[in-house]
This record gives structure tokens, sequence and C-alpha cells, in this order.
């Protein structure tokens, strides 16, 4: 059966790059990092073979094999010494000879950072097409915290590849194994590796995929771009687009962090402006934005996204470049819908990240702030 | 007496001013910043001259400020074709330089470049051998294509730049000897994109810089300044002249360190805000021990990505010559400026346009031109201008603060008489003597600094015994080039544990001030 009959074939083209790295820095909730070296990536190995297909999940037939790559490593390393070009095809080969079969396609694990634009890279090397889903729908801190852990999928078998050609595939009990092996393979092979894990069918993929990321982050880079070429501001396009709220309008004036932890964990301190002032806001964040507090009391909590946003040009800010003087806009956006169960609160709710209050979605907290 | 000459090369205006032996300011001149560059320098310096009457032998320093290596880039002048070899194979084959480079420079510098082995691991272990034949023929390509300069980089050569002294040597004998060549591990840190990217645009300038230089110094030479030549660089110190021939580059940001640190000076405050006014645009930054706090974002030059180190400055567009325009009950002052026409065309001056410096005079700010030409500007514009003035200035001082305390806050440049003696968020207002030719003053009180950076063995010495040797050694290197070993001091020390290696390897980065020896 031709699932993609009667579909529009849709194509990712090198101008979609910088789009989506912004968009998906937008639903990367302050997390991911700096997707400089993963933009240039895509970009060059798409100058070199050409456009990338985009397809639906529903194009995945349930049978065929899907695998999520990513790179993993020091960000620092990373910068300097950069890929050679052949890791994806290198990690796909090993990882297709331990299943027998062939990959049908890659897609992204998270939204935000680096890793939202080396699947597209990965898609271009290889020829193959790039699935619109992703695993969180947004970014978090750990290799576990993905939908895919709620329908019993493991991380394992991974493989890690590095520039030399070597590849190592990692078969391990549970997924903190992964962690600790694959930390310390990519240790040896120079603080850098390209990774593949996560591979499940297409059936799976269909049940616990967050559908439409890649689309929606490219959506929301290119109201954000446009906006700045009108001098607009992209800000309630972009609510609109996400059913999302405007929480807050503010002047940052403190952040704390703390580095310690290996994560940074910190919070933020807001005063309101114009229709805010007179009002405070607090962000935690680890890594990522957890909870924000207006006046005290939650109106946003994970696993809704909360992402800081450049009040003049509507700019994604991460945690790790806040700082105080800086006007912004707080928006708030439901997460996906399955993170919203009780298996997916216990792995990403407040009270995971030590937090002594129930989950409310943000739909809830804002009707409570109207009336 | 002995005297010490500053000049500073700006977009409008060349400032000079001569500083006494106790720095104090003898005489200063502003001049029209010419085509040539030198014709301006030479008004100006002639000005200073003439005004102080001092023999220009007794000026035993000259320090120069100019944005000619910056400008060369922005407007793609003079640009050297420039060939490029990264020791990196078999990594980086993935990502070649120029990538995401803005096209319109692309034609000036061509598209030469060849990826070799070579390069180290992140703990100093070779990724690969470097090969001499494969790098003879890489050069050799090279040299068919005719390029000019020659752009050296390889992975961790911060770390260990073996590697690219190869190349160097090699090219010597394919380029032949004097053939511009620049190494990365000279010229940035960790990041190898940026790094290559800064280390092109260095060998790009190289020529264009160098006569410049020199023809700057036969300027001072035909007036009988036959005092050394320094230039300033992006952190405020000193480079010789011949130094600063083969790392132009490092002047990009001299032009707003010269404004803070003018700053500082004639302010004698170390910690502020530095508000500069110009005829167009306001720059603000601030000072940390008496030195520009830097951005910790990646600086693009003529739209190309280093990561230099530059002051941390937001610009918005107001200045004295900025136009003044209603917009239905609102006032807006800028971005629009008439520029280095303010003396022709401000009403004061006799002109058509309303300017910032003309409600500047009404608002009895400040007493210029001819008060009589614009007693018919409404009072209720004036005020709401004014108050548009303070308030764009008061928002991005507010967003350059780290914390919610005062601070005080140094305005310097012409245009500062646009700004009132009250500022929200400032704990004072200064106003320094001189303020108008703070970059030239900031280019004459520079420093001058030698550095150390090598990778060391902690455990056979220890790690005490090791820094005492590093700073020894900087401080060393800073009088070498010139500085005065009582003012000597440590101002930047950085340990860098290279982790993994079982040899405790530790890389410094060690950087010493001081200031010139006298006379």
């Amino acid at each position: 059966m031709d699932e993609s009959r009667g579909r529009a074939m849709r194509f990712l083209k090198i101008d979609d790059i910088d789009q989506l790295a912004i968009g998906a820095a937008v639903l990367g909730s302050g997390g991911g990092g700096d997707p400089y070296l993963g933009r240039l990536m895509a970009k060059e190995a798409m100058i070199e073979k050409g456009d990338v297909r985009l397809i639906d999940v529903d194009e995945v037939p349930d049978e065929e094999l899907v695998i999520p790559s990513a790179m993993m490593g020091a960000p620092a390393v990373m910068l300097e010494k950069l890929p050679n070009g052949n890791e994806p095809q290198a990690a796909f080969k090993a990882v297709e000879s331990f299943f027998g079969k062939k990959a049908f396609a890659t897609m992204s694990i998270e939204a935000g950072g680096i890793n939202s634009c080396i699947p597209v890279y990965t898609a271009a090397r290889l020829g193959l097409p790039l699935v619109d889903v992703d695993g969180m729908g947004r970014a978090f801190p750990e290799i576990p915290m993905v939908t895919f852990s709620l329908g019993g999928v493991k991380a394992s078998p991974m493989v890690c590849c590095d520039e030399k050609g070597n590849k190592v595939i990692l078969e391990t009990i549970n997924n903190a194994w992964i962690e600790t092996l694959s930390r310390t393979v990519t240790v040896a092979m120079g603080l850098s590796s390209m990774i593949g894990l996560y591979v499940m069918d297409g059936k799976t993929l269909k049940k616990y995929g967050v559908r439409g990321t890649i689309s929606l982050a490219i959506e929301i880079g290119r109201r954000i771009l446009s906006a700045n070429r009108q001098k607009e501001s992209p800000v309630d396009s972009i609510l609109e687009l996400t059913k999302g709220y405007s929480l807050f309008e503010g002047k940052v004036t403190d952040v704390q962090r703390d580095l310690t932890t290996g994560f940074v964990r910190g919070n933020a301190l807001f005063e309101g402006i114009d229709r805010y002032r007179g009002t405070g806001f607090r962000l935690d964040f680890q890594n990522e934005n957890l909870v924000g507090l207006l006046d005290g009391k939650p109106c946003a909590m994970v696993p809704d996204l909360i992402t800081v946003l450049d009040r003049e040009t509507g700019s994604p800010i991460t945690t790790e470049h806040l700082r105080y003087g800086q006007r912004v806009v707080i928006i708030g956006m439901p997460c996906a819908p399955i993170w919203r169960s009780e298996a997916g609160l216990k792995q990403v709710g407040p009270r995971y990240f030590k937090y002594d209050i129930d989950y409310e979605p943000i739909e809830t907290l804002m009707e409570r702030r109207r009336v | 007496m002995t005297y010490r000459l500053g000049i500073d090369v700006g977009g409008t205006n060349t400032d000079a001013v001569i500083l006494d032996i106790n720095d104090r300011v003898v005489s200063k001149s502003k001049r029209p910043t010419s085509e040539d560059v030198s014709s301006g320098i030479r008004e100006a310096v002639e000005a200073v001259l003439d005004e102080s009457a001092i023999d220009p032998h007794s000026i035993v320093h000259s320090m120069l400020g100019t944005t000619h290596a910056t400008n060369a880039i922005v407007e793609r002048r003079g640009l050297s074709k420039v060939g490029v070899i990264r020791l990196c194979a078999p990594s980086g084959l993935g990502i070649p330089p120029f990538l995401e480079w803005p096209k319109d420079i692309i034609p000036h510098l061509g598209r030469h470049f060849q990826l070799v082995k070579g390069g180290y691991e992140y703990n100093g272990v070779p990724i690969s051998l470097p090969d001499r034949d494969e790098i003879r023929s890489a050069l050799e390509t090279l040299h068919e294509e005719q390029i000019q300069a020659l752009a050296v980089s390889c992975v961790f050569s911060p770390v260990n730049n073996d590697h690219e002294l190869l190349v160097r040597e090699i090219a010597e004998e394919i380029f032949g000897k004097g053939f511009p060549v620049s190494l990365s591990s000279e010229i940035g840190s960790i990041g190898i994109l940026e790094r290559e990217n800064a280390t092109i645009l260095n060998a790009a300038i190289l020529k264009i810089a160098s006569s410049a230089y020199g023809s700057f110094q036969n300027v001072l030479r035909a007036h009988g300044v036959t005092a050394n030549l320094f230039i300033t660089q992006n952190d405020g110190t000193l480079m010789s002249v011949d130094y600063a021939r083969l790392y132009p580059v490092f002047t990009i940001a001299s032009g707003p360190t010269n404004s803070l640190r003018g700053a500082a000076f004639l302010s004698g405050l170390t910690d502020a805000i530095v508000v500069d006014v110009g005829g167009t645009t306001t720059d603000v930054g601030i000072l940390k021990n008496g030195f520009p706090r830097e951005s910790s974002t990646a600086v693009e030059i003529g739209g190309v990505r280093t990561n230099f180190r530059m002051p941390d400055l937001i610009s918005i567009g107001l200045g004295g010559g900025s136009l003044v325009y209603t917009d239905g009950e609102e006032v807006q002052v800028g971005p629009e400026s008439v520029g280095y026409r303010i003396t022709k065309d401000a009403l004061v001056f006799g002109g058509k346009t309303r300017t910032a410096t003309d409600i500047a005079v009404a608002a009895g700010m400040a007493d210029l031109g001819d008060p009589g030409r614009i007693k018919d500007l409404e009072r209720g514009l004036v005020d709401k201008a004014s108050s548009r003035i303070r308030e764009m200035v008061e928002v991005v001082i507010d967003r350059m603060k780290t914390t919610s305390e005062d601070m005080p806050v140094i305005t310097v440049g012409g245009g500062s008489i646009l700004l009132p003696d009250r500022l929200k968020g400032a704990s004072e207002v200064i106003k320094p003597e001189n303020l108008e030719v703070a970059n030239a003053i900031g280019a004459a009180i520079s420093q001058i600094s030698g550095s150390i950076d090598g990778v060391f063995d902690v455990a056979a010495k220890g790690r005490d015994a090791v820094i005492a040797e590093v700073k020894e050694a900087a401080l060393g290197e800073a009088i070498k080039a010139g500085a005065d070993a009582q003012t000597v001091e440590i101002v930047d020390l950085e340990e860098i544990p290279l982790a993994y290696l079982p040899s405790n390897a530790v890389r410094f980065r060690v950087k010493a001030v001081g200031k010139l020896k006298k006379g």
C-alpha cells in the first residue's frame, strides 16, 4: 500500500534551516544550547546532497525501521573537532546490520539546540527522508525523558561513531547503563560522537512520537524572521500557532545559576512593565525552564513549555543567555498530550524535578487567572 | 620634559592629544577624517604640535588608534586573495572553510582551501600525523591559484601549534621568505571555525594594514615625531607597529576600547558605565577594574563570525546630529542624523534642520552657535524631545547593568551636551574635562602587555611552582616589549586542565600589563 498517495511531497530546503533552528529553540523551553554547528552541518550536507524529504508519521509503514540521530559530547570539543561527514553512514550501517534491516528514515529526539538540525544533516547525507516528529516536543535534560520510554522503547541498542570511522554498538540492560557506557565511549572518541538510539518501527513511532514538531518549528521560525523583516512583533502569531499564552512581560532583575550538579540549575526574577507593572515573575530552570510563578503563584509548569522571548525581536533566549536588564515576553505553551498521562507526569512532571506541587495544565491555570 | 602623542582615527573625526609626563593634557585637536586617512592625521597632528609649541623630538611615544583594518573588511576594500590550509583530516572534512560567509566578500578573497592530515584531540594526542608531501602538494596547488596570503588552521592548535609551525616552514620553501602567513594559534582560542575565520581575515588585511601603518609613520616622521609608533589593540594595550603589521585583526575593536579607557582615565573611576555620544550614534559600555567588560557572544566583523572578545556595547541611533521630528503627539529623535554636516545643517549653526543639538541649546543645556535662531522652538516640543533623549539613554544604561544598583555614569564624546546632569540608574553623572577627545586620550594612556600561552606539566614541578614560573615569564615579556618594570602586574591568568591526561598537563594563558617606560 502506498501510504503517501494523495499527499503533496514536501522538501526541506537550505533556507528552512535557519527557521528550523530558531523555531526549535522556541520549543526548546530555554534548553538545547547554541544550534550554530548543527545549522552549519545541515546546510553543508544540503549544498552537497540536495533537499531533504520531510514525511508525515503516517507515511512510515508499520514494520519499517526509523533511526533517530543526534550528536553527543562536550560542546567546546564539538566546536573544535568537526565531523568528517561519513559518520551517519557508518552509524546507520552498524544499526542496520544489528537488526538485519535497512533504515527507512531518520528523526529528531528533541527540539532545541544542535540536535534539532543534526537529523536533517543525517537525512541529507544518507538520502533518507526525515520524519516530521520527535520524542519530546520540546527539550529535556536527560536521555530517558522521551515519549518513547512511555511505550517501553529502550535507548539500547545505541551506536556511537567517530570521525575516524570507529563505531561501537552498545546493548545494555537498561537506560542508565546506556548513559554510563556511551559517556565512556564518547570520551575515548575524543569527547564527541555521532549517535543513533531509540531505534523503533513505524507502528511504535505512530503511537508514541510527538507529531509535527519539525514543521511546527519551521513555521514558528518563519514567523519570527518575517516579523523581524517587517519590524513587527511575532509573539501573537506564535501564540496563535502553538495555542499558547502570554504569561508575562517584563525586565530581568536577577539571575542565579548553580553549576555544581552538572546541570544549570537556577532561577530568574522579572519585574513587570506596561500592563504587568507592579507585578513580579519568577522562572525556575534546570537546563530547561521548569516552573513560572506570577506574584508567587504558579502560572505554568513542566512538562508544559515555558519560553522567554526578546520583547522586540521575539527571538528565544536560552537559560544560559538570560541576564539582567533584558526586556522579555514570557510565553507558555501546552505540551504534547502524551506527557499529561500519569506515566508521563511521573517521568517529567513537577514532582520529578522535586517540586512539591501537583501538575496543572496551563489551560486550567490561565482560566483561573482570568477569573 | 617629555611628552606622549595620542591619535584616534574615527569614522567622522580624527582627534589628537599631547600629554605631558604627568598625564596632563597639553593640547588637543579635532579634524575631519579624510578619505586617505593620512591627511586627516597630518592635520590633527599639525594642530596639536602648533598649539603646544613643543619640540616634536621631545615626544617619546606616539600611539594610534585606528579602525582602518575594520573598515577594509566591512567595505571589502584592498583585501588580498587568501589560501587556507586546515590540518584536520579525517575530522573536519564535513564542514569546509568559508561556509556561511557573506556572498559579497568571497570574490575578494577567492575560495581557496586545502584540508590535510594533522591536528590534535582535546588532550593533545594527534588525530593523525601531518604528511610533509601532502602539505607540500596542497601548498603548490594554492601557489598555482595565485594566492597573495596564507592562513593556516589546525584542530586544537591553541593546545599545541607544532603542526601549524610545520606548514609555515614548508610554505617558506614554496612561496619564499616574507610571504604573508597567518597561523590560527597566534590569532584566536578554542572554536576552530571562528578562529579560522579570524585568521583568514587577518591574512586578507595584512597588505593594506602594513602599507597604512607605514604611511602613518611617515606622516609623523615628516613632522619631526621620531618616537616609535604603537597601535592600540582590542584589549586596550599596545602593539609595536611592526607587530601590528603581522596581526592587524587585533585592532578591529580598538575604537570603543579607547573610548572606555579614556573615560576611565578622565574620571579617575575604574567601575562605571560609559556613555559615548557621537554625531549619529551613542555607544554605551561598562568599565570593570578600569577595562571594558567584554561580550560573551560571538562577534561578527563585516558579517564574518569570529570569536574575538570585544567590549560589550549597546549602540543606539542617538547623537548630536539626530533629527527631531513629531509623530502625532509623540516626539521622535533619530536614528536619522545629519552626521558630520551638523556644523552647517543644525538650526543654531544657521542651517534648516532641527537636530538634537538644537534641543540641547534651547533647553539651556549647552551654549553653542546662535541661540537666536531657535527662539521659535515650542517649549512643549523641547521638553518632550529632552525627555525622549533622556529615556533613550536611561533604557540602555539599565540594560547594560548587571544589578539593579545605581552606578556612576561617565559621559564622553562631543554629543555629551545632550545629556542631563541626572539620569535614572546613575548614582552620579560625570562629564569630565576633555571629554570630547576621550578616544585619543585612551590611546595615549594605553599600556603594554606581554603574554604566555602554553601547556605545562604540573605533576613534575607542582602547580604553585609552575604558576610562579609562567607569571614570571609573562612579566618578562611585558618588560621586553617596553613596559616599566615598576608598574607591570599580572592581569589575567587562565588555567585550563587538559582532562583525562595521565601527565597532568595544564594549559596556562597569562597576561601581564604595565605602563610604557618613560623616556
